[in-house]
């Protein structure tokens, strides 16, 4: 089991990674209430930066991890977005990581590659792993 | 006798608090707030790196830019114009008329350039070869056929996508490199900006085309993505005799084929397509890719197992307004 929540907007590149991972996931919807979570998880959300790095994180992510209990449960970010913008390259990730004391996982591109789909899963299979045995439950 | 079947209805005028597509907004917003000249870039601080460039690399990347600004012209004059009567909503035509403008931007920074570190002869030379290059007008002919294609929206925002997303990049290429060997750098930084511009003119442009495909049958969608294919295919041709025509002199032309292939796979991605070339052949130089995004790989991610993710860059700019916490 791999508890991921994701936001992907109607250009679908963060729900086709989604998709192609094949591990299922919780989607945010773009307005209206966020879903709260109940276990630990693994954010997955795309870039919305402009050049100077500002509202990189999406607003219906914002709102998700506004509620603190669900925070809480978040153990890592996985960021997409396009080199194309520079420095501010899958930025969300890095702005989440920082506010939430969470890592960064991974950074792809639009909707990943076949390595990114590979590298993921493998990640994501020893980072629930971890989690799952009693002894290394994070603080 | 004036010919009332052929006056135009009065348009509605154009209610930005009535959006129909957020995505409108959205792009809007990230484009206006990413507005540039090129006058804000010191291009003359190039003067001494362009200076010992060899003949044969001045040449080069003269030649390089007169192709790119060909393609900006285009996308100027004939893309994004054409692109304005198929729009969806109101504000995706006012998105479309800063993308038009910002392609003249680009095409004028190109110049800006040349007479900055350039002789007019050297300038005149280029532009003639960029008129005579046989596959720089073939790239230029297979798109200009789809714009001018009156029947199918949907094929020209193909076509505009693949401008956007694919045919820059052979030119983008030659600034990456001599940037990652530490040369021409303001010029590096002036493309950086373009290639910003062009990640959301493809972007967008595919996100539209994608709302377009909803409409389809499952019969038309496949063969659109046929035509696309097919499109890329015949694109790919050129741009591969161009690259080795170009950069074979400097022994750089498989270097650059796997940034045609790794930016091909990009452009299929915003039109909502899988990739086409397979990851091996996608192996751009890491140089090339640390000189598209400086400074985003000093943060390894957890996931490729070196360095700590847990240290975070550089302070950006956040809404803190929108976190509570």
């Amino acid at each position: 089991m791999t508890p991921l929540a994701f936001y992907s907007s109607r250009s679908g590149n963060t729900a086709r990674l989604i998709d192609r991972l094949g591990l299922g996931g919780t989607p945010l919807p773009p307005v209206g209430d966020p879903p709260r979570m109940d276990a630990p998880f693994v954010l997955v959300t795309p870039t919305y930066a402009d050049g100077e790095g500002r509202g990189a994180v999406p607003k219906p992510v914002i709102r998700f991890l506004n509620h603190a209990p669900t925070r809480a449960l978040l153990r890592g970010v996985i960021a997409c977005g396009n080199r194309n913008f520079g420095e501010t390259f899958a930025l969300a990730g890095d702005v989440i990581a920082r506010k939430c004391g969470v890592p960064v996982l991974a950074r792809v591109e639009l909707a990943g590659t076949e390595t990114d789909i590979i590298r993921i899963r493998a990640g994501l299979s020893h980072l629930f792993a971890d989690l799952e045995a009693p002894c290394s439950i994070p603080a | 006798m004036k010919d009332f079947a052929q006056t135009r209805p009065v348009p509605r005028a154009i209610n930005w608090n009535r959006i129909e597509d957020d995505k409108d907004l959205e792009i809007w917003n990230r484009l206006t707030a990413n507005f540039w000249l090129p006058e804000k870039v010191p291009l003359s601080n190039d003067l001494q790196s362009w200076s010992r460039l060899t003949d044969e690399e001045r040449t080069l990347t003269i030649r390089v830019f007169t192709g790119l600004t060909l393609l900006d012209t285009i996308q100027n004059a004939v893309g994004a114009p054409a692109l304005m009567p198929d729009a969806a909503t109101p504000h995706e035509e006012s998105v479309l008329t800063n993308i038009a403008f910002m392609e003249a931007v680009h095409a004028r920074s190109y110049s800006s350039v040349f007479s900055t570190l350039c002789t007019t002869a050297e300038v005149d030379e280029a532009f003639r070869w960029s008129a005579e290059n046989d596959h720089l007008q073939a790239k230029a002919r297979l798109i200009l056929d789809e714009y001018d294609a009156t029947a199918s929206p949907l094929r020209r925002k193909v076509a505009s996508v693949f401008l956007e997303s694919f045919l820059f990049y052979s030119g983008f290429y030659l600034p990456m490199h001599f940037s990652s060997r530490g040369r021409l750098t303001n010029t590096a930084d002036l493309i950086r900006l373009i290639i910003r511009d062009e990640a959301i003119h493809g972007y967008y442009i595919g996100y539209k085309f994608q709302r377009g495909m909803e409409k389809l049958t499952e019969a038309e969608r496949q063969e659109m993505k046929d035509f696309a294919f097919g499109l890329l295919f015949e694109l790919y041709e050129i741009e591969a005799r161009y690259t080795e025509e170009l950069y074979d002199p400097m022994g750089l032309t498989e270097d650059v084929k796997a940034f045609l292939h790794y930016n091909a796979n990009k452009a299929l991605q915003n039109l909502g397509f899988e990739a086409l070339f397979p990851d091996e052949a996608c192996r751009v130089n890491p140089a090339i890719l640390a000189a598209l995004s400086p400074g985003s790989d000093e943060n390894h991610d957890f996931f490729s197992g070196s360095g700590s993710s847990y240290v975070i860059g550089k302070t950006v700019a956040t809404e803190d307004e929108d976190w509570d916490f």
